[in-house]
């Protein structure tokens, strides 16, 4: 607690000891007034002197200003009739009772959902003259080598140089099995050095290292605010002066009506009932829980390795119907290699040779995947006039031989009569010396868990499934079917998938949103463009966090399942809090109306429905743990 | 121009009103209170200077909000 908590909760001890002993005394009249006043200014001079600024400012519906109003009320009603003054000091206890315990709670909420990201490194070593010295890692160059020991948070971004370990990438990703490195490896800054000594050279500084961008993410999220909270906000915009202008109604209209019905007009009750409305104008229970429960969820999904950017995303995610999947990197590993080699009259070793010397100049991905795959030094001296033909392969002299290794297309313009393949990936035909020489047939795994995130969103709710690849169709049909995905686009270019995403999002029907999956590479016009754009195991990747809603740590695929069902438990709880706040807080007002609920039930009702719903919203911390 | 600021609030509601008050502050494009973070995102209209801006935004703020404090 801050000296301002103590002092407040030092306040309310005292003036309760001193309300319950002045139930004791047997003082009347106007003495025991003056009594009561004790217990009264001790726990009520803030507000009363609040109240005076808000008169000044001519904020005539502040929360201090209706507080002081209603208990004054309360002691004149006191005075001049039931001689009552307990329930005024009570009601401004029960209030700073309120208001030190949102105050409290939200300060615990927001220190450990705080500790939750504790993942800021505090120094890193450097090797100076034999010794290590510890320094700032905002102070260390991109460029510099540093020690990372057994124990130690890696405090930038790097690349091993020397030393095998494994790190423990749970704080990042959520994931509780370790890591292992070995030189050569990048290591991202946040996780934990578990065994041995690493060193590293430093890729980033660092403002621009992981640990900076997540934090930067998660502290920042919570600014683009959802439907949800601005409802709210307008709402406790107008609930103050419609209840305060209820409580006017109800203390004019019924006397009044009794009078002319030639009754007592009953000045007294009907004020006392106004002063119960005023007491429930406050709509401080109503605002806080709904910020407090976007805030915990935002925290309790980072720790699961689900970063949101804000919560609009969160509510937006839980209302996904859809779910666009981009293949290479997000269901496949993104990783090549040759899978088989078909009606070649040549051996897997001398074909693959040729094709590896023939593409030996290309960087391409299908290139590497066959240099990979044959596994030797590519000797570019036995290559000759190698030609390009972009997009359809290459041509070349490989020991006197002329090569010619791609797709359809060039064995069509070379004149070569080539066998189609049946089979799904990327097909490689080779020509040598103008003569069929057999393909090589190079595809992406997919990646194990792929299966099990589609079933795992059905049965989060998600209605339709959809790859967009710019692969083959029989390649993207054979991952659909055996993903289970109910939709394929497939030969698409990086531009029409936009295209593709917008005729998907104009074509839907009814409330639920279009979340689009991908890597981060070649896809961040589409992850900006969908409903919600989730960017995976994109620590690496600088666009893809600019552009996506929401990023996943790792690219485990189960993880976007985890997601839904974590915005929907988070939105539910939100739900919860708006139907269950704004509840009790008309039930009081019918009550106070008809005379059964007094200024006891009405703070009392106010300072639970509190209590509640943060104690509710504090649940939200909790859904990064669900289902994994 | 953007800019993120500190600020100290006790309950919900003042940060809403907060920012009711300040987005009526001339020179401010746009501003969300941050109640959970305790930040102040103030968007600035072209040309206004921060400073002079924040000072106006502190005065409304403390209308509606006596106990609000914004570092700047």
């Amino acid at each position: 607690m801050t000296r301002k908590q103590k002092k407040v909760l030092i306040r309310i001890l005292v003036s309760a000891a001193l309300l319950a002993a002045l139930h004791f005394i047997p003082v009347e009249g106007f003495p025991r007034f003056l009594l009561y006043l004790i217990p009264y200014g001790i726990i009520g001079y803030d507000i009363l002197l609040k109240a005076g600024k808000g008169i000044l400012h001519r904020q005539m519906l502040d929360e201090n200003l209706l507080m002081a109003i209603a208990t004054l009320g309360a002691l004149v009603l006191g005075l001049t009739r039931t001689g009552d003054y307990a329930e005024a000091v009570a009601v401004m206890l029960f209030y700073q009772i309120g208001e030190l315990f949102q105050s409290v709670a939200l300060g615990k909420s927001r220190r450990s959902i705080s500790a939750l990201m504790d993942i800021r490194p505090d120094y890193a070593n450097v090797e100076e003259n034999g010794q290590l010295v510890r320094k700032d890692p905002e102070e260390i160059a991109p460029g510099a080598l540093i020690i990372v020991q057994p124990g130690e948070r890696v405090p930038l971004d790097g690349v091993v140089t020397e030393g095998r370990s494994s790190l423990d990438t749970s704080a990042l990703t959520g994931e509780s099995v370790p890591r292992d490195v070995a030189p050569g490896e990048e290591i991202i800054s946040g996780c934990i050095n578990l065994s041995g000594v690493l060193t590293v050279r430093t890729t980033r500084e660092f403002g621009e290292s992981t640990v900076s961008r997540v934090l930067d993410l998660v502290e920042n999220a919570s600014s683009r605010k959802s439907r949800s909270e601005h409802f709210i906000s307008r709402f406790a915009r107008w609930y103050t002066p419609a209840v305060v202008l209820g409580a006017v109604l109800l203390f004019l209209i019924p006397p009044l009506f009794r009078l002319v019905g030639g009754l007592s007009p009953d000045w007294g009750e009907w004020g006392y009932r106004a002063l119960t409305f005023l007491v429930i104008s406050c709509p401080c229970a109503l605002v806080i829980s709904i910020p407090l429960s976007f805030f915990a969820g935002i925290g309790g999904a980072s720790r699961a390795g689900i970063l949101v950017k804000g919560s609009n995303y969160l509510e937006a995610l839980s209302r996904t119907d859809t779910v666009v999947f981009d293949k290479t990197g997000t269901l496949t590993r993104g990783v090549f290699e040759v899978t088989a080699i078909h009606h070649s009259p040549y051996t897997e070793e001398e074909l693959l040779g040729y094709a590896a010397l023939a593409e030996c100049a290309s960087s391409h991905p299908i290139a590497v995947s066959i240099r990979k795959a044959w596994g030797k030094e590519t000797d570019r001296s036995r290559v000759a006039d190698l030609q390009e033909i972009s997009g359809n392969g290459v041509t070349a002299r490989v020991d006197g031989k002329t090569v010619a290794a791609g797709n359809d297309r060039l064995m069509n313009q070379l004149g070569i009569p080539f066998v189609p393949c049946r089979h799904a990936g990327t097909i490689v035909h080779l020509a040598i010396d103008g003569a069929y020489a057999g393909h090589i047939v190079i595809s992406d795994d997919l990646k194990p868990e792929s299966a099990a995130a589609v079933a795992a969103l059905r049965s989060a709710g998600v209605r339709r499934t959809v790859m967009l690849t710019g692969d083959r169709e029989a390649a993207a049909r054979e991952v659909a079917e055996a993903l289970g995905i109910d939709e394929v686009h497939s030969g698409l270019l990086p531009q029409e998938k936009v295209e593709k995403l917008e005729a998907l999002m104009a074509g839907r029907e009814g409330q639920g949103t279009l979340a689009f999956v991908g890597d981060g590479i070649n896809d961040a016009p589409v992850l900006s463009r969908a409903d919600v754009g989730i960017a995976m195991g994109a620590m690496g990747s600088d666009a893809a966090i600019e552009a996506a809603d929401l990023v996943l740590m790792d690219d485990n695929p189960l993880k976007i399942a985890k997601a839904i069902r974590a915005a929907r438990r988070c939105m539910a709880i939100v739900y919860e809090n708006i139907v269950f706040a704004i509840g009790v807080k008309i039930v009081c007002l019918i009550l106070g109306a008809l005379g059964i609920a007094g200024l006891w039930l009405a703070i009392f009702a106010d300072v639970g429905v509190m209590v509640l719903a943060v104690l509710n919203a504090i649940r939200a911390l909790l859904i990064g743990k669900e289902g994994s | 121009m953007k800019k993120t600021y500190h600020i100290e609030v006790d309950c919900a509601n003042c940060a809403n009103k907060m920012e009711a008050a300040a987005a009526k502050v001339a020179g401010v494009q746009a501003v969300t209170v941050n109640f959970m973070t305790q930040k102040m995102n103030v968007e600035f209209a072209e040309g206004a200077s921060p400073s002079s801006v924040m000072k106006e935004v502190l005065t409304a703020c403390k209308k509606v909000d006596d106990d609000c404090e914004i570092d700047f």
